[in-house]
């Protein structure tokens, strides 16, 4: 298999490695780079999992070629917490029980983080238009709706009542 | 909760975040296609491109040559046969004569990266001998001849069973109204998104290791040893955290046996990961059942008689597919009085992918049947079916026609919750052309009372073992899938023991390093690891409560322990920490560590066949559907779902409205669109682009009620919440686009096309298969005083 030399800046980090030429960016991720955060659930550009920010925008990496992104910021879910900790995202997705086996949850964090960028205050009908493209068989997606909406909020420096304050109302 | 309740337990009950959420989110937790060991080697599958065909001959001399491959493997390697049940040890590794369905493994390669073992798998030349394809049972049943196994009473029929419960022709007999009716579910698959994958590891001690994506590292444990002829002692199984598994990931499966025999083989680690197409063929997901139903009523509705038929369509092996036929048959008394009730089934052997156990494995299909049954039967003598349901719902301790024990039941209140939530009383019939509600009920077991091959050990283990600084390791064989089963492990340690669940380190799936857990299925992990950690976490905390009691000069009684701190009820002020205490009591007694376990109370039941069924306690869940359809396109829209649970008692509430969104969500998917269908031999569509699940944009708003029933059995009184919630939601569907349209589509899924047709006139209702079941045995009821005598502790 012949390889070729790829310049990649992933999560702020320029990288340059040898891969074959047909690898997908989704390989090349999770196997040179070693970012297994990045998940595969088809390899076809069906399910989402493998989503990750190209320039901020939102791409299936099993789809993608890596020398398409030369000279391009990629984003994985590694990238996203900060020194000071989780990505306000990700802490939102933990508090809210949006993550069961967590295996697509890289990719709705991403996806989302890209909604979010362009609309701060997005509506549940388009969280949900945004995530279209992503499966998860564990949660119903309301419980990401969820979580969504709190990270929004978080973002906007507003303090809003959790659907953990919620949840207690709910109860029989 | 009752509010004693809710003051006394600092972590049980409560809201909190799971102890692995924090990895999940950062994208850290390692699954088993992200591990990677030196020197590994990479291995592929050849499958079979034929629904039924004989093995006349395998060279595998050109893939062996290609530069990279390491290892090639064929059938008769591995002569010895597994499966997840012993009666029927039906798989190999590799077919080594007969491909039974369109994706049978017949060879494997191990190669120095993936693409070397795709083209060598390419290059092994396979000599079949083409067989006639049984594709539907009537085609398995018109063909005896040809035989897809060679066991089973005759022809394909892998096994039937007829039981009378109670004279149902004296019932039908005393009836005002006797009602017939068929249906149909058809098959659908877990589709979790991870792949399946696995990494085995045979040391150069002779000693295996296996990773693997498994719901039940235990049964891979055992079939490992067999399979390889390996003594258990030097076989362990790690399941790595699964990326879903729904119960397609509870059979020990060909790939993980073949990378462990190319490991052996190479004397190199060998991985394994399956593509999305391969997924579909591992299957084990529903089964197609058509089924007929017959019940006899009185004027007011009660029950006289019922009468259910099944007919499950198995795919190519056994699978669970003996408990799958049994479960057809065994939960329709749980719910509703049911004095005298007579059950028929038969599992037909197809040259289709194995079907098995999916969430709720065996109870949906008839569910789906009896709650649109009771639906139709209430629309005959002008009854409300929801109140119908209300009011025939079963006493807590009845002991069912079949033997089945119930102890406590929230089905009343579920129901009552849902209908009142939902406005049902001014929808039901009231709503304009086009809207339709409607509603269902259900149960399911938590647990099952029996293991899976016959013995009289636990179900499930915990050790626990306490750090001198105040930490604790708490060690289960239970494999968390993504339901949270770790995190339900560290809250009853966390909370037996007063410290926070941070402090529990949980070590679970790891066949060396932890006490036995049959695995995660039936629905059985919270209750019985939970009563295990409790056990566990009591015998550690005697010696750490002892000590304390010395030092604080306190009877031990007076003892409570929360927030870290060991202390005195009648003087809270007074205490120490709990760290400190754990020093003092290792200083008196040595290290600290306690294991506990759990076994399930002996079943009532005294039939052959009474395997399937028992429990320790069943849950119960009610949902009302309120959906629009469409008359021109036949699209049915789902509105709103409305679902109480009966769960015992949230461990965490957070993590059980998941599971109960979780099941809505997978019952709408399966009511409307999902189905693993067949044509000329093939799979129709084995990717997830074409087999059509629910995304964001279809899921509906979902009302979660949590009903608190604090089951006398479960650990503070839990059942389960994985699977039954699922249930009632399929038929809450049909019964709502009844309401709806007039129109009774008998048969899921419900899409537009059967929608149309049945508005046309065109439909075409469901048929049994032409099939003699077998000689009834009659089944005589237990004696009154049976039930009391019974230990239900």
């Amino acid at each position: 298999m012949e390889k070729a030399r790829l310049r990649l800046k992933v999560n702020g980090e320029e990288r340059e490695l040898l891969a074959p030429l047909h690898h997908t960016l989704l390989e090349v991720l999770r196997e040179e780079c070693g970012l297994t955060g990045t998940k595969h659930g088809c390899e076809l550009g069906e399910c989402g999992t493998c989503a990750v920010l190209v320039d901020g925008r939102p791409v299936l990496s099993c789809v993608t070629l890596p020398v398409e992104c030369a000279g391009r910021e990629i984003t994985t879910v590694e990238g996203m917490a900060g020194p000071d900790g989780l990505h306000p995202l990700q802490a939102a997705f933990a508090e809210l029980g949006a993550a069961q086996c967590g295996y697509c949850t890289p990719g709705f964090l991403l996806v989302a983080e890209a909604l979010l960028r362009g609309n701060p205050r997005p509506t549940r009908a388009e969280i949900a238009e945004a995530c279209a493209g992503n499966l998860c068989r564990c949660t119903g997606y309301l419980k990401i709706f969820e979580a969504v909406e709190l990270a929004a909020a978080r973002m906007r420096g507003e303090t809003p009542r959790g659907a953990l304050a919620d949840l207690g109302a709910r109860r029989a | 909760m009752p509010e004693q309740d809710r003051r006394d337990l600092s972590v049980v009950g409560h809201p909190l975040v799971k102890v692995d959420a924090a990895a999940k989110v950062a994208g850290q937790t390692v699954f088993a296609d992200d591990l990677v060991l030196p020197r590994m080697l990479y291995a592929r599958l050849l499958r079979s491109p034929h629904p039924h065909a004989r093995i006349r001959s395998i060279d595998v001399s050109r893939a062996a040559a290609l530069p990279g491959v390491v290892a090639t493997l064929v059938g008769r390697e591995l002569p010895i046969s597994f499966g997840i049940l012993p009666v029927s040890q039906d798989e190999h590794a590799l077919s080594p004569d007969v491909a039974r369905f369109v994706g049978d493994p017949v060879a494997a390669v191990a190669a120095r990266d993936e693409e070397t073992a795709e083209e060598a798998t390419r290059l092994i030349a396979v000599d079949y001998e083409v067989l006639p394809p049984l594709m539907s049972i009537e085609e398995a049943l018109a063909r005896p001849d040809v035989r897809i196994q060679d066991y089973g009473p005759h022809g394909n029929v892998h096994k039937e069973v007829s039981f009378d419960f109670g004279d149902v022709e004296e019932g039908f007999a005393e009836a005002d109204h006797v009602r017939e009716d068929t249906f149909f579910f058809e098959g659908n698959t877990h589709l979790p998104l991870e792949q399946h994958a696995a990494l085995a590891s045979f040391g150069p001690d002779g000693k295996l290791t296996l990773w693997s994506a498994t719901q039940t590292p235990h049964y891979v444990h055992r079939a490992l040893s067999k399979v390889l002829e390996m003594p258990p002692s030097h076989v362990r199984v790690i399941a790595c955290p699964n990326g879903g598994g729904f119960g397609g990931k509870s059979d020990p499966f060909n790939h993980e046996v073949a990378v462990a025999a190319l490991s052996r083989k190479t004397g190199r680690p060998v991985k394994i990961t399956l593509t999305r197409e391969e997924v579909f063929y591992c299957h084990r997901g529903r089964h197609p059942v058509r089924m007929w139903v017959k019940t006899g009523v009185k004027k007011d509705g009660a029950v006289t008689a019922m009468h259910f038929r099944t007919a499950l369509d198995g795919g190519a092996y056994g699978s669970y597919g003996v408990a799958s036929l049994y479960y057809t048959g065994a939960l329709q008394t749980v719910t509703y009085r049911i004095p005298r009730y007579k059950f028929e089934g038969v599992r037909v052997f197809t040259n289709k992918p194995p079907c098995g156990p999916k969430r709720g494995h065996g109870t949906p299909q008839p569910r789906y049947a009896l709650e649109c049954h009771i639906d139709k039967i209430c629309a005959d003598l002008g009854l409300d079916p929801a109140r119908w349901r209300v009011e025939n719902t079963l006493a807590p301790r009845t002991v069912t026609a079949n033997q089945m024990l119930v102890r406590t039941i929230g089905l009343r209140e579920c129901l009552e919750r849902v209908v009142e939530r939902s406005g049902w009383r001014d929808k039901h019939g009231r709503l304009p052309a086009g809207r339709g509600i409607g509603i269902a009920g259900s149960s399911y077991i938590s647990g099952a009372g029996l293991p899976i091959y016959w013995n009289a050990m636990p179900h499930s283990g915990v050790q626990v073992k306490v750090d001198r600084g105040g930490g604790v390791a708490v060690f289960c064989g239970s494999t968390d899938i993504g339901q949270g089963s770790d995190s339900v492990l560290a809250y009853v340690v966390a909370e037996e023991l007063g410290i926070r669940p941070e402090d529990v380190r949980v070590v679970t799936a790891d066949t060396d390093l932890t006490p036995v857990d049959l695995g995660s299925y039936s629905s059985r992990v919270t209750l019985m690891t939970g009563n295990a950690a409790l056990q566990a976490s009591r015998r550690v905390r005697e010696p750490i409560f002892a000590a304390a009691a010395r030092k604080l000069q306190v009877p031990v009684e007076r003892l409570r322990a929360r927030d870290r701190r060991i202390f005195d009820t009648d003087d809270p002020a007074r205490g120490l920490a709990f760290a400190e205490a754990v020093v003092l009591a290792e200083a008196e007694v040595g290290t600290l560590g306690a294991v506990g376990s759990y076994t399930p109370p002996r079943s009532v039941a005294q039939w052959k066949g009474a395997g399937v069924g028992p429990t320790p306690t069943y849950s119960y869940s009610a949902a009302v559907v309120e959906l629009s359809a469409d008359r021109e396109t036949g699209i049915v829209r789902v509105d709103k779902v409305w679902i109480a649970h009966d769960v015992g008692r949230s461990i965490n509430p957070l993590l059980v409205i998941g599971q109960v969104e979780g099941s809505v969500y997978m019952a709408l998917g399966e009511a409307l669109m999902e189905e693993q269908a067949f044509r000329k031999g093939r799979h129709r569509i084995p990717s997830m682009l074409d087999y059509k699940s629910p995304t964001t944009l279809e899921m509906p708003p979902v009302e979660s009620i949590l009903v608190e029933t604090l089951d006398p059995e479960g650990p503070y009184g839990a059942k389960e919440v994985g699977q039954g919630p699922l249930l009632p939601v399929i038929p809450a569907v049909t019964n709502a686009l009844h309401d709806a349209l007039g129109i009774h589509v008998d048969e899921v899924p419900i899409t537009p096309e059967k929608v149309l047709a049945c508005l046309e006139g065109r439909y075409r209702a469901p048929q049994m298969p032409d099939f003699r079941y077998p000689e009834t045995v009659r089944v005589e009821p237990l004696a009154p005083h049976a039930p009391a005598a019974a230990p239900t502790r």
